[in-house]
């Protein structure tokens, strides 16, 4: 591998990373706002987000990419490969973080919010005050679990021409007929980011029993 | 609209060929990986420290790489090393490795987390050690960690999806031939999908079966 290939790869692992965050800053409130939704037992709505929650949980980022890419011109909607992707992880990390929210919005104790509406609070400064700084900590190991488990899935964004640290690695070995070298670099820039958001995650976890101790 | 559902019906052979190879390959690889994963996991809470070292260095690494990079190195990796696999070899073996990481690390928490004293009571009661296995630690260890295995054996269906970048005839490679064929992508893969969706609900199913089975025993 010579230099040059070394470099098309860390451009692959910018473009994994952008689009891996820009999934998670998008998935993240939709996420949240599926999850009130259904806990909020809106009518119709949460029955349709049941449903699509679980659709999605079942779905393969493959299958889910390919759907979106080939049948959206189909209807009209002209769409490029790194818009597809985006809406593919999308969909998929907002079904997920839905889970990951509405558990802690069950567990949420009924007693806060009712002192919280005790003492006047309307319905969204109760939300916004009172039970999203709590769930979001509760949430937190979780969500980021939701993290690791998206960058694991991104190298399939290479199928529809997303250049990212899988489809430079293929490229390369392609080009230089020993597929091995390449993809251990791969397995070397995937790795360190991977086990970052696992020490993240137990980190954080560590913490609130601490906390929890000491409290 | 309607008639493309009907092209996809004209081509339900294919696409049910294609259901069943990934029905297949995610039961032989999950139960492939269960039983490497029985291996492991005593392996990894060994008192020999090269030996828990080692398999916790595998067990991290494979959490750490993404499924799509490691059935690439399986199939275009490893000739480089000598050894030449055909896909459907390929993609059970990194399918089946690739999770027995997981099994183990699922199997290990279980494990730790059962109570002590049925175990001492049954070497008291002078079980060998294959019998106390079986009969006593085995049993309430499959229902405690019954739901996990069972998400694992989702993650493991939607993995082999995957897979159709090896060429293997799956359910995602029978949709994407369809779709090429006719060209009706959204009938092809809204099929596939809730094909996929179908044997997830199958697998949810079986799981709070179990779980109705553990909570009865209890």
């Amino acid at each position: 591998m010579s230099a040059g290939d070394m470099l098309a790869m860390l451009g692959g692992a910018v473009v994994t990373v952008t689009l891996s965050l820009t999934g998670i800053l998008i998935g993240l409130p939709i996420g949240l706002g599926l999850a009130v939704l259904r806990w909020a037992d809106v009518p119709v709505i949460a029955r349709i987000v049941t449903v699509y929650v679980s659709i999605l949980r079942a779905t393969p980022l493959v299958t889910l990419l390919l759907l979106l890419f080939f049948a959206l011109p189909n209807i009209g909607i002209a769409i490029d490969p790194i818009s597809a992707a985006i809406l593919a992880l999308v969909m998929n990390t907002a079904a997920f973080n839905c889970e990951v929210w509405r558990a802690s919005l069950m567990n949420f104790p009924k007693d806060q919010y009712e002192a919280a509406q005790s003492v006047g609070m309307g319905a969204g400064l109760r939300f916004r005050r009172i039970v999203l700084p709590q769930i979001a900590r509760v949430s937190l190991p979780g969500l980021v679990n939701e993290m690791s488990l998206l960058i694991k899935v991104t190298p399939v964004l290479a199928v529809v021409g997303v250049v990212d640290i899988t489809r430079a690695a293929v490229r390369i070995g392609a080009e230089t007929y020993d597929p091995l070298p390449p993809l251990l670099v791969a397995v070397a820039l995937y790795a360190p980011i991977v086990f970052a958001l696992v020490s993240l995650q137990r980190w954080i976890e560590r913490r609130q029993v601490m906390a929890e101790a000491a409290a | 609209m309607i008639h493309d559902f009907g092209i996809v019906w004209s081509e339900r052979s294919l696409l049910l060929s294609g259901l069943g190879n990934t029905t297949i390959l995610s039961v032989l690889s999950a139960v492939a990986a269960l039983l490497l994963g029985f291996v492991l996991t005593p392996a990894l809470m060994s008192k020999q420290r090269w030996l828990a070292g080692a398999v916790r260095g595998f067990v991290d690494v494979m959490r750490c790489v993404p499924f799509l990079l490691f059935a690439y190195i399986v199939y275009y990796g490893w000739p480089s090393l000598g050894i030449r696999l055909d896909n459907w070899t390929s993609g059970l073996i990194a399918l089946t490795v690739y999770n027995a990481a997981y099994m183990a690390e699922i199997l290990r928490g279980a494990w730790t987390a059962q109570p002590r004293e049925p175990i001492e009571a049954g070497v008291a009661f002078g079980f060998s050690n294959v019998a106390l296995f079986r009969r006593i630690v085995l049993p309430p260890l499959l229902l405690a960690a019954g739901p996990v295995i069972g998400n694992q054996i989702i993650q493991i269906i939607k993995d082999s999806a995957f897979l159709t970048i090896i060429a293997l005839p799956e359910l995602t490679h029978a949709a994407s031939s369809i779709q090429s064929r006719h060209y009706v992508p959204f009938a092809a893969f809204i099929t596939a999908v809730f094909l996929y969706w179908g044997l997830c609900l199958v697998i949810e199913a079986g799981v709070s079966s179990i779980d109705r089975l553990a909570a009865a025993r209890r």
